[in-house]
């Protein structure tokens, strides 16, 4: 029974969560959040996924292979470091899209940046969280 | 308020240093993690404390107030919360292959297992 | 120029890498580097005749005063040319000589590595390259000692050489920066202008004392000559050319380089002269008792490094001059004999002195230039060496200190080289050919030619110096003396003293060669004395050393965690407690303490108590779950005191940990109680008392007045510079963008290698225990 509501509020807990570390990520540049915080609460839902239900379930919803986040999120966090560099710009400089969006505002390279900071947030606790469970 | 915190920054510290002498591994861990928390409450000390204004700026005004809280001890702590997490995981981690490989949580027993074979 | 002097360097890259090529019969073509650097420098010589000092600059580090800066003068470029020359011929030799050894493209590496740092060091102008250069031949001459690494022997000798040559590098890096401290910059030829500012400074004796403990050893002076003999452990090519020809000189330039400056004074004089002079006699004396071909040529350069320390010591034009012959002649005549050496081992198998005999019947062109080396080693016209004797003899004779005495010692010493010489040079070839070396054969002619060019060499300049007197040995000896006088080289000087004690020489020497003969009874004599040398007293020193490291490494690092920790925290304890009764005045401000809720106050209560209950708790899960607590409890503080961002984070990772604990715990043995009463109570007044000093430091921390600098700025060019309005996400993300790059980075390792730790199979070895 407990099972039950568990796992049914799980089953809506996960999509509001990921959608909600998703908020966090693209508010972080000017309210409370960010990468690091959007990409934990995002590793939180999936873990809680896994526990409701089991990590196999997890694995199959998740798709692709979450080890994956790592090295892309790096790449996107490296990416974004170097692009002011095709522009004659030192590294890491911030570029901006002069355009305000609802909820994240201005667009910039800074935003690219935290998304792959999410990525690898991501990547990391979930490989810690289930290689650790797997093993136990 | 200050005064509290830094009693209990010294708390943390003491149970931290008293946990990470005992020779249980996992009381090691658990040490670790508790002198981090107060090495961070210690640097958000060191910031100073201020109610009610974090460091964001109103979503009309261009320019902060004149009182904010600090955020570059914020900044800081908040790198080293995430830093902790790696480390304490690949610590938990490596206690765990410890215990499979040698069989103990005592410290103790693992210094003399390199040398056990001559 | 600079292309020049790091050439080595590149070879020294590429050879490991197309390393077969250089491994087959293309290894002789490596010889065109030397033998073009060797061309190159020879175009010089016209500039630097004339009196001229080139100077090569090239910035590398001139924010901190560091750059390539080449000087080129007489005494570099008699070095330069002697290195490159040389060079050439032992980078032939060594192509068929090394042709089998598997490791020939490292050897070659390391040779031009040693090629490069050598060269670079004679024309280095600035103090800092110098001394880079410096170390560089001794790590080289390191790997070449060593090179034939599955030899314990080999590897012993190397570690000695490396200490003792190391601890003169240490000095010379002291004693440079007391000089760059004083002149105020690093270029030596600016420095050159300076005049006499160090005789009369306080630290002139320090200074002096560093450079001569660097110089001699890495020349191998007394008392610390004994690395020299061990470094024969090398292949011969390495011991003609670093440990004869060229690297052992490298205490000698760095002396004479530097004796415009700090010579010309009566401690740097005196010490020069007593210790070459203790030296050369010496060594010599024991070159003489050796049966080992190439103990005797060691103990025969030792003795005439000494000699020219010895000269340098004396302190007068005429002095300089005769160093700078015997500089040259020494390189020829020793390298021919070192290559002969080798051949010799190559051939026959055996070094030892007594069972060689008659092998001019086999290899004529060998006898030959033993015959030339022997001739110039002893100062026998028409020889250099002749030249260069009589020039040693008429600077000994012209001192103003001691004449007589150091004439004595200089004809000593020279009559036991002529001895050893003759063991080395004539000894094998003459006589009757045993049986056992009927067919023996000459070697290839990349082997015999290298020696004979020597030899011929040593003549050549003998029959006319006026080839080498104003191309290069004015200029050298102008480079170290203020002013040179009229000289010219030449075989004849008529009858007079100086030819008479050249007679003695040479009547005397051979008189013992043909008196005297090499035995184990002699080796056993010396043997009695060996406690008392200088290499059993430093081997001492080093077992001390290690008995000494030992004891305090088991103190300190005995392998107990906790009893690091603990040595580490009462220490920071003490350092602590001192600043804080010495320093501290506790007067707490409380108007700028902030005030109370009773929120908060329940906070900090449940605060403390988990705190307690984590470390008393003897349950596992209850610790964790307090661990817990205490997380979420500051995670209220972060939200009561404006911190939005860290109470996010705090909240999940607290989270995260908890969960991670756990998944673990219960694979975890339960908590065992390993430690009595007595040690509990003594960890946690240490922990206690460690704790109250940080409460006191941070009340201390708070009351200061605190520098917001850095805070204004980003507060004020966070939406002005990077347009965002949360300035903690601002500096994450944009103003130290580099550090978070590098936190993903090291979280992602540290996921990597929990990954590793729990995924990689078990091997074999953890599978037994």
């Amino acid at each position: 029974m407990k099972q039950l509501i568990f796992r049914t509020a799980t089953g809506f807990l996960l999509p509001l969560l990921l959608l909600f570390s998703v908020f966090i990520l693209l508010r972080g540049h000017y309210l409370p959040g960010g990468g690091f915080v959007g990409g934990l609460i995002a590793a939180i839902a999936f873990v809680l996924h896994a526990f409701a239900f089991t990590l196999k379930e997890t694995r199959k919803l998740i798709k692709i292979n979450y080890r994956l986040l790592i090295p892309i999120g790096l790449a996107l966090a490296f990416f974004s470091a170097i692009l002011p560099m095709f522009k004659g710009l030192p590294i890491l400089t911030g570029l901006w899209v002069y355009e305000p969006l609802p909820v994240v505002d201005m667009v910039g390279s800074s935003l690219l940046f935290d998304t792959g900071v999410y990525l690898v947030v991501v990547g990391v606790t979930l490989t810690i969280i289930f290689t650790i469970s797997e093993s136990a | 308020m200050e005064i509290i915190l830094s009693v209990i920054i010294g708390l943390l510290y003491s149970a931290g240093i008293y946990l990470m002498l005992r020779r249980s591994l996992i009381k090691l861990v658990i040490g670790l993690v508790l002198l981090g928390n107060g090495v961070n409450l210690l640097i958000f000390l060191m910031g100073g404390l201020v109610k009610g204004r974090p460091p964001i700026i109103s979503a009309t005004a261009e320019n902060i107030g004149l009182i904010y809280a600090d955020p570059v001890p914020q900044a800081l702590i908040l790198t080293a919360i995430v830093i902790s997490f790696g480390l304490q995981s690949f610590a938990i981690v490596l206690i765990k292959r410890a215990y499979i490989v040698v069989g103990t949580d005592d410290l103790d027993k693992m210094h003399s297992t390199e040398e056990e074979d001559d | 120029m600079l292309l020049a002097v790091l050439s080595g360097f590149i070879i020294a890259t590429i050879t490991p890498l197309a390393g077969k090529l250089f491994r087959s019969k293309w290894s002789v073509g490596l010889t065109a580097v030397p033998l073009a650097l060797f061309i190159y420098f020879l175009s010089f010589i016209p500039a630097v005749s004339n009196g001229q000092v080139l100077l090569f600059n090239y910035e590398w580090v001139p924010s901190m005063g560091i750059n390539f800066n080449f000087l080129l003068d007489g005494l570099s470029l008699l070095f330069a040319l002697m290195i490159t020359g040389i060079g050439a011929l032992v980078y032939l030799y060594t192509s068929s000589y090394m042709k089998d050894d598997p490791g020939l493209d490292k050897f070659y590496g390391y040779l031009s590595l040693f090629m490069s740092a050598m060269l670079g060091m004679v024309m280095s102008d600035n103090l800092f390259t110098l001394f880079i250069f410096w170390e560089l031949t001794s790590i080289s001459s390191f790997f070449l000692i060593g090179f034939d690494n599955e030899n314990k022997e080999s590897r012993k000798a190397a570690l000695i050489s490396m200490a003792l040559t190391g601890l003169g590098g240490f000095f010379l890096l002291a004693g440079f920066a007391i000089v760059a401290n004083i002149t105020g910059t690093y270029t030596i030829s600016e420095m050159m202008g300076s005049g006499d500012i160090f005789k009369d400074h306080p630290l002139y004796i320090v200074i002096i004392i560093c450079f001569f403990l660097a110089a001699f050893t890495k020349s191998a002076q007394f008392p610390f000559h004994f690395w020299l003999p061990g470094a024969m452990k090398a292949p011969t090519p390495v011991s003609t050319y670093l440990h004869s020809a060229t690297m052992v000189k490298a205490g000698i330039y760095l002396l004479a380089r530097f004796t415009p400056l700090l010579g010309d004074h009566i401690y740097w004089n005196n010490t020069l002269m007593i210790v070459g002079g203790i030296t050369m006699v010496y060594a010599a004396f024991h070159s003489i008792l050796k049966k080992d071909l190439k103990e005797i040529l060691a103990y025969s350069t030792i003795s005439a490094l000494g000699m020219l320390v010895f000269l340098l010591g004396l302190g007068h034009a005429e002095a300089f001059i005769a160093m700078a012959v015997f500089i040259v002649v020494h390189a020829l005549y020793k390298a021919t004999l070192f290559l002969i050496t080798g051949i010799l081992d190559h051939e026959t198998g055996t070094r030892d002195i007594n069972r060689l005999s008659g092998l001019r019947k086999v290899m004529m062109p060998l006898a030959i230039a033993g015959f030339l080396a022997v001739l110039s080693n002893s100062g026998i016209p028409p020889s250099f060496g002749f030249v260069g004797k009589d020039l040693i003899y008429s600077a000994t004779l012209h001192s103003e200190t001691l004449a007589i005495f150091i004439t004595v010692a200089a004809v000593v010493t020279n009559i036991f080289l002529l001895y050893s010489s003759f063991l080395a040079g004539i000894k094998p070839f003459a006589g009757k050919l045993p049986s056992e070396y009927k067919d023996v054969h000459m070697p290839d002619w990349r082997m015999w030619v290298p020696p004979l060019i020597c030899g011929i060499a040593g003549i050549v300049f003998g029959i006319f110096p006026m080839l080498a007197e104003g191309s290069i040995i004015r200029p050298a000896v102008s480079a170290i003396a203020p002013e040179v006088p009229e000289f010219h080289l030449q075989l004849w000087h008529g009858f007079n003293t100086v030819l008479g004690l050249s007679a003695i020489t040479i009547i005397v020497g051979i008189l013992l060669y043909v008196i005297f003969k090499p035995n184990d009874r002699h080796n056993a004599w010396m043997n009695k004395f060996e406690s008392f040398s200088p290499k059993s007293i430093a081997a001492g020193v080093n077992k001390l050393f290690m008995k000494f490291a030992v004891t305090w490494t088991n103190l300190l690092q005995n392998g107990y965690l906790r009893i690091y920790v603990l040595t580490v925290i009462s220490f920071l304890t003490i350092l602590l407690a001192y600043k804080a009764f010495t320093v501290s005045s506790l007067d707490i401000n409380l108007t700028k303490i902030s005030a109370l809720t009773s929120a908060e106050v329940a906070v900090m209560v449940i605060l403390i108590v988990s705190v307690l209950y984590a470390v008393y708790s003897p349950s596992r899960l209850a610790a964790i779950a307090a661990m817990g607590v205490i997380g979420y409890c500051i995670c209220l503080v972060f939200i009561f005191y404006s911190a939005p961002d860290l109470a996010m984070t705090q909240f999940t990772i607290d989270t995260l940990t908890v969960i991670l604990f756990l998944l673990v715990m219960y694979r975890l043995p339960k908590y065992v109680l390993y430690t009595n009463k007595l040690i509990r109570i003594r960890d946690a007044i240490i922990s206690l008392i460690f704790g109250t000093l940080i409460t006191l430091l941070a009340l201390e921390v708070h009351h200061e007045p605190t520098n917001k600098e850095t805070t204004r700025f980003y507060a004020e060019n966070s939406y002005a510079l990077a347009k965002g309005k949360n300035i903690v996400n601002v500096i994450l993300v944009d103003f130290r963008g580099m550090d978070t790059m590098i936190e993903i980075i090291v979280l992602s390792i540290s996921a990597l290698g929990v990954f590793a730790l729990l995924k990689l199979q078990l091997n074999e070895f953890d599978r037994e225990i």
